[in-house]
């Protein structure tokens, strides 16, 4: 009983993690939101998965945060005006889109538990909350971080539903890579443009 | 020595050695040698099979087992990853020509490693979790440091990203499937999620728009041996599910939507080809249109499904690579690569420009060329399942060839003083030469591919009975 109240809490702390990570403009908020994500994600892994398996989870989330906060604290020039040129853009509108990705999470859970069994509500309500935020989040940004940010909330959540279904220490260890490759990755692209060197093309131009 | 470790192991690590040890102009030569040495053991030794060279007898065992699950490389392998090293030395030793040595060939081979992985690993469809691995460690490639990341690089990442979670959960489902093959529910579930899958891996029209963005964005090269390695390794994928899965391969509604797929990647492809006026963006179209062609071969109901599929394959590595060195060549002079920016660089250029045109006149499927075997086998297999949807290929086709004779039309279009003059160093003109020679070779003598395409089909047996 105890180990279910959790479990309802963490999926409340995914919903409030994800929409932060939507509506914040700053990245330092986004980022110790992920963080906290990862945690409430290791507590549902951790429904199907040994504690070790899912600790990887939880630890490797956390490294993928240091690498883009490091990343992006050492980056001082970035325009703001230029990291996002979506709209709409309000708080109000990433909010709705939240509100749209929890209703959907909220009718299928229940669906989804009567055609896979044993799954538990808690553990498909948090996986679907955090695809459907990633997916919103990926939807209406092109800022390198946020789109950094989207594939690994989206990830995270799979990754919940797919411990579910599958215990393989290698499928564990790929999708770390895969998460730890998406971190690395999100810093070389924010970090790629930021040093002023010159292309071949340029050169030869010159 | 086990084949894994070989294959894979190996060229991971000799990636990572020539990254942090070997200077730009050493590793094209390296990288390529070591691509041809085990390109040529794969041809010559056959794995899990004892060899005696006088008293030595050796063996390359199959698997080997990693986290609990095995990496499996069969005799039957052996073609395959002699045809894959044996392009990706190709590639390799371009990159002298092309300028862009040193994290190319580096990186090129970690990918090609990782990419004969996701061919070995056991269960196959975790090979989804690699190929994203792979195209992870791509982006380096397309965005040096200098560069700002533009759309399509991000685009790129998102969609396969998105593709992995569906194959898994497919993956998954399938399983359930052959548990109860009555249940339709859960057959149109796998369908529908697998075919997601795919369509992120293959960018299946209209989830295309970042090839073309990349091939602006991005060094033509780089992006060229992206569009050959992914796609490749995704049919591999693919034939791998079809033979897995005897339901997926006896379902005539799954065949239809692979091949009308195929179809309008082809037909767009080859019509917004024709349409462009940026050589970088003409690749691009030209590439989904031949990814479209793998696709309808997937599609086809034919026991010669695996040779069309590898006769459109092995050429397709050849014809990409001289293309897009190329362009490479061209881009130096003529940035960013619009019509504007060449013309008149046949008289200055003449090798690359030939070059250039006569790999995309063999993808457009031209005579004689490497792209007409493949093409004349498509054709007569598909117009006998459907006259419309031969009509709609041809049509892509021709865009192709429309783009081909727009290109040309632009590269000569030089003032009647401009003098003749050969810029290519003679590294470039003979790496252009041999290509063209090969795309000549193989249009003109397809069957020297025989050897190949008569021993790959074991590797999917229940597609060739």
């Amino acid at each position: 009983m105890a180990a279910e109240i959790v479990s309802w809490v963490s999926v409340a702390l995914i919903l409030v993690t994800a929409t932060t990570i939507l509506v914040s403009r700053d990245w330092r908020i986004s980022l110790g939101a992920l963080a906290v994500q990862y945690l409430a994600a290791f507590w549902l892994v951790t429904r199907h998965l040994p504690f070790a398996m899912g600790s990887v989870k939880l630890i490797t989330g956390w490294m993928v945060v240091a690498i883009l906060g490091m990343t992006r604290l050492s980056l001082t020039n970035i325009d703001q005006s230029e990291q996002d040129a979506f709209y709409p853009r309000g708080a109000s509108f990433r909010v709705i889109l939240m509100g749209i990705a929890a209703f959907v999470a909220v009718g299928a859970t229940p669906r989804i538990e009567a055609v896979i069994p044993g799954l538990g509500l808690p553990v498909i309500a948090g996986g679907l909350l955090l695809i459907g935020a990633g997916v919103a989040h990926l939807g209406v940004t092109s800022d390198l971080l946020r789109v950094a940010l989207g594939l690994l909330t989206m990830l995270s959540g799979f990754e919940i539903l797919y411990a579910a279904v599958e215990s393989a220490i290698l499928v564990t260890g790929l999708l770390a890579g895969v998460n730890l490759g998406l971190g690395v990755l999100g810093a070389y692209l924010l970090t790629a443009g930021s040093i002023p060197l010159t292309s071949p093309e340029e050169e030869d131009l010159l | 020595m086990s084949a894994p470790f070989l294959w894979i192991v190996l060229p991971f690590i000799a990636g990572a050695l020539i990254l942090f040890l070997l200077s730009e102009k050493n590793s094209a030569y390296i990288g390529g040698a070591i691509s041809i040495i085990l390109a040529l053991i794969a041809l010559l030794i056959p794995i899990d099979t004892a060899l005696l060279l006088g008293s030595v007898s050796i063996k390359i065992s199959p698997a080997i087992q990693f986290f609990g699950r095995s990496f499996e490389l069969s005799t039957a392998d052996g073609p395959l990853l002699a045809v894959i090293y044996g392009l990706a030395a190709l590639w390799f030793f371009g990159t002298e020509a092309s300028s862009t040595a040193h994290r190319f060939v580096s990186l090129g081979l970690m990918i090609i490693a990782l990419l004969t992985a996701s061919i070995a690993v056991e269960p196959f469809l975790y090979a989804a979790l690699i190929l994203e691995m792979a195209a992870m460690l791509v982006v380096p490639l397309l965005i040096p440091l200098y560069q700002r990341p533009g759309r399509g690089v991000v685009r790129f990442i998102i969609y396969q990203t998105l593709a992995m979670p569906f194959i898994l959960f497919s993956g998954w489902m399938l399983a359930g499937v052959e548990a109860s093959p009555g249940d339709v529910s859960t057959i149109i579930q796998s369908g529908v999620m697998l075919s997601m899958g795919f369509a992120f891996l293959f960018a299946v029209f209209p989830l295309y728009n970042w090839i073309p963005q990349l091939m602006e964005e991005t060094p033509p090269y780089a992006t060229g041996f992206l569009l050959w390695a992914l796609p490749t390794f995704t049919v591999i994928f693919a034939l791998g599910f079809l033979d897995r899965y005897t339901w997926l391969r006896n379902t005539p509604q799954i065949a239809d939507a692979i091949l009308f797929s195929g179809v309008i990647m082809t037909a767009t492809g080859g019509i917004f080809g024709a349409l462009q006026r940026h050589l970088g963006r003409i690749l691009g179209y030209a590439a989904i249109a031949e990814a479209g062609l793998l696709l309808l071969a997937l599609g086809l109901r034919s026991f010669d499904l695996v040779n069309i599929v590898f006769l459109t394959l092995i050429p397709r590595g050849l014809e990409l690579s001289v293309w897009a060195l190329a362009l490479s060549i061209i881009k130096r002079k003529a940035y960013p690569l619009k019509f504007s920016d060449v013309q008149g660089l046949a008289r200055k250029y003449p090798v690359a420009v030939g070059a250039l045109v006569i790999a995309h006149l063999s993808v457009a499927g031209f005579p004689l060329l490497a792209g007409f075997p493949s093409r004349l086998a498509l054709w007569q297999e598909l117009s006998v399942q459907s006259l419309a949807a031969s009509f709609w290929v041809f049509l892509g086709l021709l865009g192709l060839l429309i783009a081909a004779v727009r290109t040309l039309a632009a590269f000569v279009m030089a003032g009647e003083d401009s003098k003749w003059e050969m810029n290519e160093s003679w590294t470039q003109a003979a790496m252009l030469g041999v290509g063209v020679l090969g795309i000549f070779l193989l249009g003109i003598f397809p069957q020297v591919l025989q050897p190949f395409l008569s021993s790959l089909p074991a590797l999917f047996e229940h597609l060739v009975q």
